[in-house]
Order: structure tokens, then sequence, then C-alpha cells
């Protein structure tokens, strides 16, 4: 295979807070603790895993926008965490983000073209006027806006507008990959759909890598070609996505896909949903061993001694569980 | 005799832009045992309508017709009255179980409450009678739990804790406004579960209100399609989802991505936007998204045809098999 567009190694994001009933002991809160992942040119990687997992964080360490505790994150060929201010504002040329809430995260204040206009006069301010809102009107297009609405403010959107709005501020600068956090867990199921055809659309025609980031199952699998499914801030399970959805390796996979509803009433009333006892611990004193064990069905005794590696199983999948090692 | 009918029931609201009108002409009758589904993006009023049904509606809101409850007419009836029977006969769960639950008092006191007012139990009792629901519920240690306040237990604990709340009397009816989308699938699993033996084990009818279809197919009994404060499509969750007839529950039912699907393909999708309430177009309100409009569409609204099976639509074109 080519050479990859972006790979983290390693990566660990720790967050000191309090200790509980203390004021100055800090203990370590492992958001993400060792995930390393590689993504290829063109293709969508999938990040799944319930709230609290760390794929938020994992998304916001990679852009760089919380600081990495360990590890290492190279976009083409640069190590983003060892840049300097100036560096890392010239790489993040080539990395956006899109964003969950779609109104929330567009100033009330700007219009929709100062919006998607933002990123190209920062970065190339010597544009003029008339190439600026060309190249506005142009990405407005390219995302299904129409450029007449360049003057609107975002509560005179929609929804999934205001999503559209995103999506032409990140591609404005001409990224090589975007990395979308829950971009369509807040929209209507028809309008989800749009912009999910708007992203393969997008990818198809720019060439753009993906990372998505999602709790919806049946969306992601629908978008992306390699899924990473996590647990409790580290990778339990990375693979194809006919790995990952036919042949699921890891006892926490297999519990999330069978809890996921279907919308078939036959189909839904028969299915036999692996339901997880208890509820996530905490990831200021994670488990020991195998941080899975407290809700996993198959677990045993050395399962709580030994950290289990991620090793390939049968199907082909990375898969973190001392059953497969 | 039904449980609960709703008759051509219609809320508005008046608000500095003109009249808004939520909900229009909806009626709907439900059995004891019974699940009824109500599915629709947002802003097609089922979140209204139900919060009509309660008397809850805000300030600017009106309610007009008639909501019928074991033969009592609820439309008009003072606070005092309803606050007999909100909690105690029907009951309500709400979307966010962060929010709805009061952050300053303990989880005792918050239960207690709702028995000590409607059964007049003694404090010792009612908690009693709570930790009991807890434990129904699947909270763990729900002895020790109790005394907690609600930012000690995780999201989808305190949804079960509003569920616990929600049934202490024994509702007749459970309203359960989108219980389970601010949740993980795995904690969706299981209080689609619980929702299915409370039905089961209790006899309770359900009312509920989500966008998620895969909930609604394991769950409920009819289903009723909304958009734009009107109902498009009535019937059994298998005719909905086997042999849906009305375009918007079509494209709806298409437009949701599938994990049995594994094609790479484009999903098809309903093109636009829901139209807005202040500003619907005349006729139906679907027309501009439905690719199978005529004239006759944008002159009057089509009326909710009944069909064979206790089916009912609102769409002039021809049933499809």
């Amino acid at each position: 295979m080519n050479e990859p567009i972006l790979s983290v190694k390693n990566l660990k994001v720790h967050f000191p807070i309090s200790k509980k009933g203390t004021f100055f002991q800090k203990v370590n809160l492992k958001a993400v603790d060792g995930v390393t992942l590689e993504v290829f040119k063109g293709e969508t990687l999938g990040v799944v895993g319930e709230s609290g997992c760390g794929k938020s964080t994992l998304a916001r360490a990679i852009m760089r926008l919380l600081p990495s505790t360990e590890g290492t994150i190279t976009l083409l060929g640069k190590n983003l965490l060892s840049l300097n201010k100036n560096q890392l504002q010239n790489a993040r040329k080539d990395i956006q983000m899109i964003f969950q809430d779609p109104l929330a995260s567009l100033n009330p204040r700007m219009t929709a073209g100062q919006i998607i206009a933002e990123p190209l006069k920062t970065f190339y301010p010597n544009l003029t006027n008339n190439e600026v809102k060309n190249k506005v009107s142009q990405m407005m297009n390219l995302v299904g806006l129409i450029p007449e609405h360049i003057n609107k403010y975002p509560h005179e959107f929609s929804g999934g507008q205001c999503q559209r709005i995103g999506i032409a501020r990140a591609l404005i600068l001409e990224p090589k990959i975007i990395v979308c956090d829950e971009p369509v867990s807040a929209l209507d199921v028809s309008i989800q759909a749009q912009i999910v055809n708007l992203l393969k659309k997008l990818q198809r025609e720019l060439g753009l890598t993906l990372i998505f980031i999602a709790h919806d199952l049946s969306v992601v699998k629908h978008i992306s070609d390699r899924i990473l499914v996590m647990y409790l801030g580290r990778p339990v399970e990375i693979g194809t996505r006919d790995q990952i959805y036919k042949n699921p390796k890891h006892p926490y996979t297999i519990a999330l896909l069978s809890a996921v509803p279907i919308p078939d009433p036959e189909l839904e009333r028969k299915k036999v949903v692996q339901i997880l006892q208890g509820d996530l611990p905490s990831p200021i004193n994670p488990p020991s061993g195998c941080r899975f064990r407290t809700r996993c069905p198959l677990a045993e005794k050395t399962c709580s001694e030994i950290e289990p590696e991620l090793k390939e199983a049968n199907s082909g999948a990375m898969v973190s569980c001392l059953k497969f090692s | 005799m039904s449980l609960l009918s709703v008759n051509n029931l219609n809320i508005a609201f008046s608000t500095t832009d003109g009249a808004v009108s939520a909900v229009n002409g909806i009626s709907l009758s439900l059995n004891k045992g019974e699940a009824l589904g109500i599915v629709g993006e947002s802003g097609s009023g089922k979140s209204q309508l139900v919060l009509g049904i309660l008397g809850l509606l805000a300030q600017n809101g009106k309610t007009f017709g008639s909501v019928k409850f074991h033969d009592k007419e609820l439309i008009g009836l003072s606070q005092n009255e309803l606050n007999k029977i909100r909690g105690d006969k029907i009951s309500m769960i709400f979307q966010d179980p962060m929010t709805s639950l009061n952050p300053y008092l303990r989880i005792s006191k918050q239960m207690t409450e709702v028995l000590m007012l409607h059964k007049n139990l003694s404090y010792a009792e009612a908690k009693k009678e709570s930790i009991h629901m807890l434990d129904m519920v699947r909270i763990p240690e729900a002895k020790n739990r109790i005394d907690m306040y609600p930012h000690e237990f995780s999201g989808g604990m305190r949804q079960r804790v509003m569920i616990a709340m929600s049934l202490l009397c024994k509702p007749d009816l459970l309203i359960a406004d989108e219980p389970t989308t601010a949740l993980d699938v795995t904690v969706q699993a299981q209080i689609v579960n619980l929702l299915q033996d409370l039905k089961r084990d209790l006899d309770t009818a359900i009312i509920l209100i989500t966008h998620d279809l895969g909930v609604v197919a394991g769950i409920c009994d009819n289903v009723m399609v909304m958009y734009a404060g009107r109902t498009m499509e009535y019937g059994s969750v298998n005719n909905i989802f086997y042999n849906p007839q009305h375009p918007y529950t079509q494209g709806l039912l298409r437009s949701i991505p599938r994990l049995t699907d594994d094609s790479y393909s484009d999903l098809p999708t309903i093109p636009g936007n829901p139209p807005s309430l202040l500003n619907l177009p005349i006729g139906c309100p679907f027309q501009e998204r439905c690719e199978y409009s005529v004239e006759k569409c944008s002159i009057k609204p089509p009326p909710l045809v009944s069909l064979s099976n206790n089916r009912k639509k609102a769409c002039y074109r021809e049933s499809v098999q």
C-alpha cells in the first residue's frame, strides 16, 4: 500500500484533574491512552465507540486543538506535535475539521460568506475581494448551497444547510484530510442522508481523505472503508468495513453491533441483543489488564493481569483481546 | 372504550412573527397495553402534540379540540385537576435525562415526592417503593444509590431513574419523548428492553416519540408519521415498514442507512428541507419535497382518508402495492 497521509503513533492525551477531596494532588484522566492508526489517501476511516471512549478527544488531539501527552502525529511527513505556532498554522491548510453542532460551530454575527471566506483571508491575505467572493460562491455551489444566500446569517439557515456551510469552510483551503466529529448526529434522518451523500461526493471529486467520527454504526458503515472501534481511550479493533461488520471479533465490537436497532419490525424483534452489564468505568482509574474485562462476557482471571495488544485475528482485523493472541 | 382518544387536536402558538400552528387536526386513539410510535423530523409537532395532551404547553400556546382520557376531557381542566392525573395516571419521560432531574435534590427526595403526593404514603413507605422501582429498572445497589444526587449517575442510569420515577404510580399511560436519543446504543438497547417488559408485564400503554425508526420497529404496535404538524400516515408497524403508502414515509424509510446494506452507493434522500411552520405552503405541506406532487397538491391539503386494515393516509396519490 502507499504511504499513509496521516499516521498517529501511541498517542496519549491525559488531563490532570484534582483528586477527589484534595486540592493540590493531581490525577490523570486518560481520555486517549495509546492510539496508533494510519489513514491512507482517499479513504475514510470511521471511528466508533460509546460516549466517553475518547473519540472526540482523539479528533481534537489530531488537530492539535488539545495538547497531547505522548506520541507522534505525522501528517504528510511532518510531526504535528513538534511544530511551532507558525509551522502549525501552515500545516493546518492540509487538515481541517467539521464539528457536531452545525449552528453552534458558526459565528452568529458573521454572514455565511464571511464564515466560508475566513480561512482564505487568514492564509491568503493578498487575494482581492472579488477573488475571495468567486471562490466562496464556487464553494457554496460545490456543497449545494445557493450562492445568492452569501449574505444571510446562520440563524436563517436550517440545520442541514448550516452543516453545509461548515463543510464549505473546511473545504475552501483545499485540505488533504478532513476530520469530521459527529457531523450528522444532530441532523434529521432525511437531512443526514443528504450530508452523508455530500461528503461521499466531495471525496470522489476532490480525492479527500476523511476521518469520520460517529456513534451511529449504520452511518459509519455506509461511509467508511476502514473502522476503528475504541473503548475507554484505547483501540479494541481496527479493520476493513467487512471485517468489522461481517465478522467482528472483539466481544465489545460484537456487543456494540448487536445493540444497533434495525428498522425492520420482524428482524428487530427476533434479534438477540448482547446487553453489556454495568456502565463505562472511569477513565481516571481504568480497570487493570484489559479495560473491557469488567463488562466482558468472556472475561477470565488472566484478563485482569495482562493488558492485551492489538494482534491480527483470523478475520484479518487487528484485535486487542487475549482470546486472539 | 379506548384509554386515550384525541380528536381533531390543534395547537397554535402566538409569536412575534405571527401565529404558528404547530399541530393541525390530529386524531388518535390508544388502548391499554398498546404502544404507539410517533415519528417525524424536528419541527413536525410531535413533541408539542404530547405536551398539548398533558396541558404542558408554553405560555403562548393554545390547544383546541378534544383529549379524552378514561372518558374524561382533559382540555380545559384546571392545573389542580391536571396535577392529579399527571404523574399518577399519565406520566412522561423527557428526552434529556441530564436536565429533567433537579440537580439540587437527592434522587430519594425527587422520587418519594411523587408517591407522597399522589398516594399519600409516608416517607418511609415511599422510599421503600422507590428502591423497589429502581431495582426494577436495574440500577445496581439501589438501596445506597437512592440517596445520591443526579450528577453521580451516568447518562443511561439517569434515564433509568427517570423511567423508574415515571412508573412509581403505575401509570396507565406512559409518554416517552425521545427517551433514547441522548444515549449510546448499548444503553439504548437496555432502555428498549425495559419498555418492552413494561408493556408486557404491567399492560402500560406507551406513546413513543422518536426519529429512530429502529426503536419504533422494536416496541410499537402502531405508527403515526407526522410532517409539519399533520398526520401523513397511520397504520400498524408492519404495514408502515413493509408497505408504506405515503411518499414521505417511503422517503424516510429509504433514507436511513442500514447495517444490512453492504453497498457503497449513495443513500436515497428526500430533497430539500422541512418547511417553516411560519410559512407553510398552501395545500400539502410535503409538496415541495415530493416526487409525485401534482397540481392538486398545491391547492388543498389532502384529507386523511381511511384505507383497509385500519390504515390512514393523507395523500392524493393512488395506493401502491
